[in-house]
C-alpha cells in the first residue's frame, strides 16, 4: 500500500463518504473518516496527513445555499491550517458539495481570485437533476488529473452552476489553467444542455488551483469506482480502470512520490 | 433608524435577491406554475428570501451576518432594515411566511451559523436569539387583487403550514412586527367522562375526538374503565385510540371473516370462513413456503432476508396517503423519512441503501373547473410529492432507485404515495429486545406540536372540509436531522464493545405512545413527560405524547451502557434523553408534573382490541372477463402508426423521465441498473443494487400494480401484480428461488360486504400466486378508507358523484438476490442481427395456470442466468407493441417485428401476464424453443407486422417524442 493519507472530513448531512473512503483506499491511500467538530478541537491532526477531502452531501441541510453553512464552520478555524496543508505540498478535493464549500471558502480558485469572483449556484433549471456526464481535463497542472483526458461520472445536484463576476474572471481562470474540467457534449461543445446540465459558464465542471493541488469538481467521480456504475455498462467491454478510479490513482501517485 | 441600542432587543430583515434575472431560476420556475393555473399574462417573477432576525443587533451585526452567510457574494445582494414589516416594492407583492410552531429548518441553522459569526466576529454585545425565514414574489403583469389570492394559494403557499400577506393594488396586508407565538396551555388534568355514556354518545365522541374508533371499541373501553371504577384520562383514551388504530394494527386484514361469493380462480361460487384474514392468507403462504433464507417476517418495523453468510438485507414499503393529499411535499417527504426509520428501527439498526417510490393520482392534466374545494390539482400534488421525495431521499444520501406512477380519475381525492427502503443489516443484529430496567432514551428531533392524531387521521374519510379539520396533522420533514440520527445510531450499533442498546424503534405513528407502549408491550414502561425536549414550551400532556414529530427514535438501553450511548450522541449532534425506564410490572405508566397522567395495563392496550367479525361477498360483474389478460382498450386510431403512437403517449406509459432525473440514484456507489438505461433512457424493469463493495452479489428491487384489473376481479388483479413483480425483477437478473415479496394494500372504506369481499379475493390472490411462484411474504402494510366525500352543492357543480372511492389497489414490492451482478441484465437492445424472443404464459383458466406460469418464470430466469439473453423486457401496460418499441427507443436500434396469430394471447396492445420479450443470438434463440417473433435491426425504425394490427412502420425518433412528452414537464403545458 502506497504511504498517501487521507483525511475524509465528515459532518452533519454530508453522505458520500462512504463511497469517497473506498475510492480512495481502492487506489491504494489510507483514509480516515474524521468529523469536524473534531478536526475543529485538533486542527493539528491535519500534519498526519497529505490529503483533506471533502465529500458529496447536503451538509448541514444545505440551508441558506450549497455548502454555506460548512464553508463558515470552515472559515471560522480550519480555513488557514487547511491552507497551511497545501502550503507545504498537500491537496484538497472537494465533490460536489466539497466543491461548493471550498469555492464558498475562497480556497477555490484561490490565489488572488477572491471569494466575490466566483460561486456556485442554482442550476438554470432551478431543479435537482441525475445524469452521466463528459468531461474534458482542460489543464495540465492538476495533481488528480491526467491532461487532455476525457471522465465520465454522474451528476447529481441542484447548485452546480458555476457563475463568475465577470467575463474577464473567466478569461484568466482560463489563461492561468484553472479551469480544471469542462463539461463537452459528442462535438465538443460546452454550452449544450444536458451535455452541460447546470448552465455554468463556460462549461466549468470543477476548478483547480494554481498549485494544481487544490481539485474541486461537481461530477460525483467516487460513484464511478466500478465498470458496473456506468450507465451502459451491459453493452459494452471495459477498458482500462473506471473513469473515476482513475483519478485518485493519480492523485496516490502524485503523492507516493 | 431606530434609536435604542445596546441591550435592547431588536428585529430586523434581511432581503436577499438574485443578482440578475438570469439567476432566478426560482422565479422562473414559480411563473411556470402560475401560467398553468391559468393566470397566463403575468409576464415575471421575481423571487426573494427574505431572514428576519431577534436579539441585540446593531446595524454592522446585521450586515456581517448577511454578508457572511446569509448572500452569495457573486449571484446575489441584499438589504437590511430595522423591523420586520417594512418593505416599498413598487410591483404587486407575496410574501409567504411559515406558520408558529411549524418546524423551518433554515431558520434553526441560520440561528446557529449565525450565533458562530457573532461569536467570532460580532460587535461587544451582540447576540442572536431567533431567525425566521420568509418568501417574498414580484408578479410584475398581475391585474389585480384576485390574481395575486390566486396565485398565493395556488402556486406559492399552502395553509395548513404558511400564511401570506399581500401587497398591491391598493391593499397592504400589515405584517406583524414581532414573531408570533404558538398557544400556550396550562397544565390541567383532563378525564374524559366516558362510564355512562350511551352508544350514541360513545359514537359521537369517537367522531369528535378524532378518535376513529368503532362503536364496539368504544364499549369495550367503556367497560375497561368501569371495572376500574375510574374515568379514562384524555391522554389514555388517545393511547388507546392510537394503538387500536387501523394503521397501527390492522383489525380489518386481522378480522373473522365469512365470505360467500365467487370461487378464487375457477368458475363457479363458494363459502370460505376466515377466523384472520391476514393470518390464513399472506401469512400462511410465508408459513407454508418456510424459506430458510427468511430472517424476521411480520414481526418487526421491516422484513428482513439472507443476502450472505454476514449481512441480512431489510425491506419496507409504508404508504403516507392522507398527508399527502392536504400537504404534497411535506406528506411525502415525512412518508419517506417514516419509511428509512422503519428500516432504522428494524432489528438493532439497518442502514438504508436505496429508496423506492411509486405513486397513484388522477392525471395532471385534469380540468381545473371540475377540482372539488379543497382538493390540490393533480398536477400540484404530482409536483409537490415528488419534490418530498426527492430532497427527504436525496438529503438522506439513499438512493432512489425503483417505482412506478399509476394515473386514474379516481385518486383525485386521495393521492397514493407509497414509500420504501431497503436496508442492509449485519446478521448479528437482528435480534432485540428491550429489558426491566433498561433506560427509555428518545434521540433526535424535538416533539413539537406538529403532525397530532397521524394515526387515527389515516382513519377518516376526506372530505371537502380536511384541509381545516386536519392541518394539524401534517408532518415537517428535516432530512439532515434524521441522516445525523442515523449517522450516530450506527456508531452506537457497531461499537467495538457490542451494540450500546437492546432495542429500538422508530417513533411513528402515534409517536412515543406506539413507540414505548410497543417497546415495553412484554415488561411494562414508565414515562416522564417532563424529560422530554420540546420545540417550544406550551405543549399539552397529551400532546406531547402523541405528536408524530419526525425524526425520532426511541432506545431501550442497559444503565450501564447509557453514558457510552448519550456520548456518541453528543458527538454527533443528536439530542438523546432519557425519559423513563422499561419495567417489568406489565403497565404503561405516565407522569407529568408529579401526577399520574395515564396508567394502562398493557394486556388490555395490546390485546383488548374487539376482534371483529365481518361478512363478505363478491360477485364479478356480468359483463367481465375472469381473465387476467387484459382487452385492448377502445381505440379511434385510424391507422396501426396511430395506434402505437397513442399507446406510448398515455399517461400510464409515458416516459416517467422527468420525475426520475430529480432523484438521486448513484449516491452511495451501489447502482449497477438504475432507473434509466441505454443510451435513450429506456424504463428500467427493476434496480439492481450491489450492497458491498467488495464483493459482486447484488439484488434487485422491482414492484407490480395493475388496479385497472380489480375492476374486473380483485383476486386476478392481485396475482397479475405479484406476477408483475416477479416478472421485473427476474428481466434484471433476480434468483426467483431467492426473492421475497411485500404487500401494501389501498382500499376504499371497507363498510360494505363488496369492498370487504374485494380484499378477501385480492388477499387470496396474492397467497395463491406467492405460494406457486415461490415468492415468501415478509412484510405488509395497508390503508383503507381511501375516499373522498364532499356536499352535494360541490358534487353538483362538479359534475363529480358525492363519493369517490380509489380502486381497490395492491403494490406488490419484490426483492430477489443475484449471485453476481456482472449477469445481470438491461432492457435496452444490445446488437443488431440478435434475435427476439417471445416467452409467454397467461396465468388464464384457473390456478393450475398458475404452476405453469411459475415454470415460465423459471426458464427465462434460467437463461438469464445462463448468460443466454442479451436484454430482457417484460410486457406490461401497452402490451407487446409497447414493449418492444421501449426496448427500441432505449438502444435506438431499430426491429422488425412479426407476430403471427396465436402467438401473442391478446391484442398487441394489451397486457398478458407472465410474459417477457427477450433478445438472444440467433444461436441461443433457435436452442431455447421459444417462439421467436422478430430481430434487431441498425436502422432506427420500429416495423411491427401483426394479422389483426396491420403493419406498424415508425421512426425512433418520432416514438421516442410522443412517448416522452406527456410528462416532460410534470405532466404541465
Amino acid at each position: 500500500m502506497a504511504d498517501v493519507r487521507v483525511l475524509v472530513l465528515r459532518a452533519a448531512g454530508i453522505n458520500r463518504e462512504e463511497e469517497l473512503v473506498h475510492c480512495w483506499e481502492r487506489a491504494g491511500a489510507r483514509a480516515s473518516l474524521v468529523h469536524i467538530n473534531a478536526l475543529a478541537e485538533d486542527p493539528a491532526m491535519l500534519k498526519d496527513f497529505q490529503i483533506v477531502a471533502i465529500p458529496g452531501g447536503f451538509s448541514y441541510g444545505d440551508d441558506i445555499a450549497a455548502g454555506q453553512i460548512l464553508a463558515q464552520r470552515i472559515l471560522l478555524g480550519l480555513a488557514e491550517p487547511l491552507q497551511r496543508l497545501v502550503d507545504r505540498g498537500g491537496g484538497l478535493l472537494g465533490v460536489c458539495n466539497g466543491f461548493q464549500v471550498l469555492v464558498k471558502t475562497g480556497l477555490l480558485p484561490g490565489g488572488d481570485v477572491g471569494r466575490d469572483k466566483v460561486t456556485v449556484t442554482y442550476n438554470d433549471s432551478a431543479k435537482f437533476e441525475a445524469r452521466w456526464v463528459r468531461l474534458k481535463v482542460c489543464t495540465d497542472r492538476c495533481a488528480f488529473l491526467e491532461p487532455d483526458t476525457y471522465l465520465e461520472a454522474p451528476v447529481d445536484h441542484a447548485e452546480g452552476k458555476v457563475v463568475t463576476a465577470d467575463n474577464t474572471t473567466v478569461k484568466r481562470l482560463d489563461e492561468a489553467g484553472l479551469i480544471a474540467v469542462r463539461y463537452v457534449d459528442a462535438d465538443g461543445r460546452t454550452d449544450t444542455y444536458p451535455a452541460n446540465p447546470n448552465g455554468s459558464v463556460d462549461g466549468i465542471a470543477g476548478l483547480c488551483d494554481s498549485t494544481g493541488r487544490v481539485f474541486g469538481l461537481m461530477p460525483h467521480l467516487e460513484d464511478h469506482f466500478d465498470h458496473t456504475h456506468h450507465p451502459l455498462w451491459t453493452s459494452r467491454k471495459p477498458t482500462g480502470p473506471p473513469d473515476g478510479l482513475t483519478v485518485f490513482q493519480n492523485a496516490v501517485r502524485y503523492w507516493d512520490s | 433608524m431606530v434609536a435604542d441600542s445596546g441591550e435592547a432587543l431588536r428585529r430586523w430583515h434581511v432581503r436577499v435577491r438574485p443578482r440578475t434575472p438570469r439567476l432566478d431560476g426560482h422565479g422562473r420556475d414559480v411563473l411556470a406554475d402560475v401560467r398553468q393555473i391559468g393566470v397566463e399574462h403575468v409576464e415575471t417573477v421575481r423571487s426573494s428570501r427574505i431572514y428576519f432576525l431577534e436579539g441585540r443587533l446593531d446595524e454592522p451585526d446585521v450586515r456581517l451576518i448577511a454578508e457572511e452567510l446569509l448572500t452569495d457574494p457573486v449571484a446575489e445582494e441584499f438589504e437590511c432594515r430595522p423591523g420586520l414589516s417594512l418593505r416599498d416594492d413598487t410591483e404587486p407583492a407575496i410574501e409567504v411566511h411559515t406558520l408558529p410552531g411549524v418546524m423551518n429548518p433554515v431558520a434553526l441553522s441560520a440561528l446557529e451559523a449565525a450565533r458562530h459569526i457573532l461569536r467570532a466576529r460580532g460587535g461587544k454585545q451582540a447576540g442572536i436569539d431567533e431567525v425566521q425565514t420568509a418568501r417574498r414574489y414580484e408578479i410584475i403583469g398581475a391585474r389585480g387583487i384576485d390574481d395575486l389570492e390566486r396565485i398565493a394559494s395556488k402556486v406559492l403557499a399552502n395553509s395548513c403550514i404558511e400564511t401570506w400577506y399581500i401587497d398591491g393594488f391598493g391593499r397592504n396586508d400589515p405584517i406583524p412586527d414581532e414573531f408570533p407565538a404558538p398557544p400556550v396551555r396550562p397544565f390541567e388534568l383532563r378525564h374524559v367522562p366516558i362510564l355512562d355514556l350511551s352508544d350514541d354518545a360513545l359514537t359521537r365522541l369517537s367522531r369528535e375526538a378524532h378518535l376513529f374508533l368503532a362503536l364496539g371499541e368504544m364499549r369495550v373501553i367503556r367497560d375497561h374503565f368501569n371495572r376500574r371504577g375510574r374515568e379514562p384520562t384524555d391522554l389514555e383514551i388517545e393511547t388507546l385510540a392510537q394503538t387500536w388504530s387501523e394503521h397501527c394494527v390492522h383489525k380489518t386484514l386481522k378480522s373473522a371473516i365469512d365470505y360467500s361469493g365467487d370461487d378464487f380462480g375457477r368458475p363457479g361460487r363458494t363459502e370460505v370462513h376466515f377466523d384472520n384474514l391476514l393470518k390464513e392468507t399472506i401469512v400462511a403462504a410465508t408459513t407454508k413456503l418456510d424459506r430458510d433464507w427468511c430472517l424476521s417476517v411480520f414481526v418487526d418495523n421491516a422484513g428482513i432476508i439472507v443476502f450472505d453468510e454476514d449481512y441480512g438485507l431489510a425491506f419496507k414499503v409504508e404508504t403516507h396517503n392522507h398527508p399527502s393529499a392536504i400537504e404534497p411535499y411535506g406528506g411525502a417527504a415525512t412518508g419517506i423519512g417514516g419509511c428509512i426509520r422503519d428500516v432504522m428501527g428494524c432489528g438493532l439498526g439497518a442502514k438504508p441503501i436505496a429508496s423506492t417510490d411509486v405513486f397513484c393520482f388522477a392525471p395532471p392534466d385534469y380540468d381545473s373547473d371540475r377540482l372539488p374545494k379543497d382538493v390540490l390539482h393533480p398536477r400540484r400534488i404530482l409536483k409537490g410529492v415528488v419534490g418530498g421525495v426527492r430532497d427527504y431521499g436525496n438529503r438522506m444520501g439513499i438512493p432512489t432507485i425503483n417505482g412506478a406512477i399509476y394515473f386514474d380519475d379516481r385518486y383525485l381525492g386521495n393521492p397514493l404515495v407509497y414509500c420504501g427502503c431497503v436496508g442492509l443489516i449485519p446478521r448479528n443484529r437482528i435480534r432485540k429486545e428491550a429489558f426491566p430496567g433498561d433506560k427509555i432514551v428518545v434521540a433526535g428531533g424535538r416533539t413539537g406540536r406538529d403532525g397530532i392524531h397521524g394515526a387515527t387521521f389515516s382513519s377518516a374519510e376526506l372530505t371537502d372540509q380536511h384541509a381545516v379539520e386536519f392541518s394539524h396533522a401534517v408532518q415537517i420533514g428535516h432530512a439532515i436531522e434524521e441522516k445525523k440520527l442515523l449517522d450516530a445510531q450506527l456508531v452506537a450499533r457497531d461499537h467495538p464493545s457490542g451494540c450500546l442498546y437492546s432495542a429500538v424503534t422508530d417513533c411513528g405513528a402515534g409517536g412515543l405512545s406506539s413507540a414505548v407502549g410497543e417497546m415495553g408491550a412484554e415488561i411494562g414502561a414508565l414515562v416522564y413527560l417532563d424529560d422530554v425536549p420540546l420545540k417550544y414550551a406550551g405543549l399539552r400532556y397529551d400532546e406531547i405524547w402523541i405528536s408524530e414529530a419526525q425524526e425520532r427514535m426511541v432506545f431501550a438501553v442497559p444503565p450501564e451502557r447509557l453514558d457510552a450511548l448519550l456520548a456518541i450522541f453528543e458527538q454527533e449532534e443528536v439530542e438523546a434523553t432519557v425519559i423513563g425506564t422499561f419495567t417489568d410490572d406489565h403497565h404503561l405508566r405516565v407522569r407529568y408534573h408529579g401526577q399520574n397522567v395515564g396508567e394502562l395495563d398493557m394486556e388490555f392496550l395490546h390485546n383488548g382490541v374487539p376482534k371483529q367479525h365481518l361478512t363478505a361477498t363478491w360477485s364479478t360483474p356480468a359483463n367481465g372477463d375472469t381473465r387476467a389478460t387484459g382487452e385492448d382498450e377502445v381505440s379511434c386510431a385510424a391507422t396501426p402508426n396511430d395506434r402505437l403512437l397513442e399507446a406510448l403517449g398515455e399517461l400510464n406509459t409515458a416516459s416517467k423521465e422527468w420525475v426520475i432525473r430529480q432523484y438521486d440514484h448513484e449516491v452511495q456507489g451501489r447502482s449497477v441498473v438504475k432507473p434509466l438505461v441505454g443510451p435513450g433512457f429506456g424504463p428500467s424493469d427493476a434496480a439492481v443494487l450491489r450492497p458491498r463493495y467488495d464483493r459482486y452479489g447484488g439484488v434487485a428491487i422491482g414492484c407490480g400494480l395493475c388496479p385497472e384489473l380489480s375492476d374486473v376481479d380483485p383476486y386476478w388483479m392481485a396475482v397479475v401484480a405479484v406476477d408483475e413483480a416477479l416478472r421485473n425483477v427476474i428481466c434484471v437478473g433476480a434468483n426467483p428461488e431467492h426473492t421475497a415479496i411485500l404487500d401494501n394494500f389501498c382500499w376504499p372504506k371497507v363498510d360494505t360486504k363488496e369492498s370487504l369481499g374485494a380484499l378477501v379475493r385480492a388477499c387470496v390472490g396474492a397467497r395463491d400466486a406467492a405460494i406457486t411462484f415461490g415468492l415468501p411474504f415478509i412484510s405488509g402494510k395497508d390503508s383503507l378508507n381511501n375516499e373522498f366525500s364532499m356536499s352535494p352543492e360541490e358534487a353538483k357543480r362538479t359534475g363529480l358523484p358525492d363519493r369517490i372511492a380509489i380502486p381497490y389497489t395492491l403494490l406488490i414490492s419484490a426483492m430477489g438476490v443475484i449471485k453476481d451482478v456482472r449477469q445481470c441484465v438491461s432492457m435496452d437492445l444490445k446488437v443488431p442481427g440478435n434475435y427476439l424472443v417471445l416467452a409467454s404464459e397467461p396465468v388464464d383458466g384457473g390456478r393450475n395456470g398458475l404452476e405453469r406460469a411459475r415454470e415460465m418464470h423459471h426458464r427465462v430466469a434460467s437463461l438469464i442466468a445462463a448468460g443466454k439473453v442479451r436484454a430482457a423486457h417484460d410486457v406490461s401496460d401497452g402490451g407487446l407493441a409497447v414493449a418492444v418499441a421501449e426496448m427500441s427507443i432505449a438502444s435506438n436500434l431499430g426491429i422488425t417485428v412479426d407476430v403471427k396469430p396465436g402467438a401473442y394471447a391478446g391484442s398487441i396492445f394489451a397486457p398478458v401476464p407472465t410474459t417477457y420479450v427477450l433478445e438472444m443470438t440467433e444461436a441461443d434463440a433457435a436452442a431455447c424453443r421459444l417462439p421467436i417473433i422478430g430481430r434487431v435491426e441498425a436502422d432506427p425504425r420500429v416495423r411491427i407486422k401483426h394479422d389483426g394490427v396491420g403493419q406498424i412502420n415508425l421512426s425512433i425518433a418520432d416514438l421516442a417524442e410522443t412517448w416522452r412528452a406527456p410528462l416532460a414537464q410534470g405532466g404541465g403545458r
